[in-house]
Parts: structure tokens; sequence; C-alpha cells
């Protein structure tokens, strides 16, 4: 039973680490890009981890899966955060289909400090 | 109860392919940050194939190489943003 549901979650893992990186091959600009890598990489990856901890079916093994899963879990947000922060201030465009960039009248471009707009500060 | 036969192979040419697909991304990508978004999706999914080995050459020794190329690459990105954004404030 668990050899079956680990070998599902396997393709499921390997499913969304291929829909990543379909994601990043034909998504128009960086910013959609880097938002289907990071969420479909997160939940592949953790998906095959899974499967090797119901794969192996020991305690150590288990646990050192459950907390790369944590890690990962935990630290995508964080690079995608610091990578699109970063390239929008080196001044990467946006896809012309864009409708909105709330970002642009909001910050100092000297400081890149970002402010909430007069209407929004208490 | 016994797994799907072949899930190892079909699973190893669906993550070939997705390393193909970021890497093309990462010769082709337009800028910078482009370029290091590929690489850390590569390295995710390199992740996936070591976890992915591990359990089909039941050998555990490779799910602890999948968790330290994790731990390396989250620090290379970081580095690698911080790079980027020093580089726009000094020009």
């Amino acid at each position: 039973m668990s050899e079956l549901l680990s070998d599902m979650l396997e393709i499921v893992g390997a499913a969304f680490l291929l829909l990543a990186a379909l994601g990043i091959i034909r998504m128009p600009d960086l910013f959609t890009r880097m938002q289907a890598a990071t969420k479909a990489s997160t939940l592949g990856a953790a998906c095959t981890l899974g499967a090797a901890a119901l794969h192996f079916g020991d305690l150590g093994v288990a646990t050192r899966a459950m907390a790369a899963i944590l890690f990962f879990f935990l630290t995508a947000p964080v690079t995608a955060h610091l990578i699109g922060r970063a390239s929008y201030f080196v001044g990467t465009p946006l896809w012309n289909g864009s409708v909105v960039d709330e970002l642009r009248a909001n910050y100092d471009p000297l400081t890149h400090e970002c402010e909430a707009p007069p209407e929004l500060q208490l | 109860m016994t797994g799907i036969p072949g899930t190892e192979t079909i699973v190893f040419a669906m993550l070939t392919i997705a390393l193909v697909l970021a890497f093309l991304r990462l010769l082709r990508g337009p800028g910078l940050p482009d370029r290091v978004v590929a690489l850390d999706l590569f390295a995710v999914i390199s992740t996936g194939f070591l976890t992915v080995y591990a359990i089909d050459t039941d050998q555990q020794v490779f799910l602890d190489v999948a968790i330290v190329l994790a731990l390396i690459t989250f620090l290379g990105t970081v580095a690698f943003a911080q790079y980027i954004e020093r580089r726009a404030r000094d020009e």
C-alpha cells in the first residue's frame, strides 16, 4: 500500500516539477516566470520527499524528509521575494499585457524604500 | 501490495525534460535575474532527481545529498539577489 502511495507521490511530484519548468520557459516576463517556478517547484520537491519518506518507512528518513520539506516551504518564498525585489529595482520590464503596477508610485528609486500611499498612511 | 510498474523510468524521463527546459531558460533568459531564477529551479529539480534516485537505488545517503543541495542553493540564490540589488545601487 505504501509502495503504491509512494509511487503516486513520485509521479505527482515529477509532474509539478515539469510544470514548473514549462512555466519558466513559456511565461512572458520575469515575475510570472518566477511565480510559476517557485510555487510549482516547491510542491514538486515536497511530493518527491514525501514519496521517499513513505518508501523507506524509517523514522530517521521520514524525519529528514519532513525537515527538508519544512526547509523548502520556508526558503522558497524568501528567495522569490529577494529575487523579485532585486530585479524590480534593476528595472526588469513587465509583460506588456500587465494591467497595473502598484509599486511604481510608492517606492523611492534612490533609497529602495517603499511607503504606503498618503491616503493609506496612519 | 506492489507499486506501479515502471514508475522510476517515467519519473526520470519527466525530470530530465524539466532539467532541459530549465537549462534552455538559463541559456536564453534575457537578463541576469531570469538566469538566477532558472538556476534556482535547476537546483530544485536536481533535488527532486536525487530524491527519486535515492528511492530507485534504495540508498538513503542520496537523501542527505539532496538536503545539502537545497541548503546550498538557498544561500547561493540569496547571494545572487544581494549582488543584483547592490549592482543596481552602485550604478
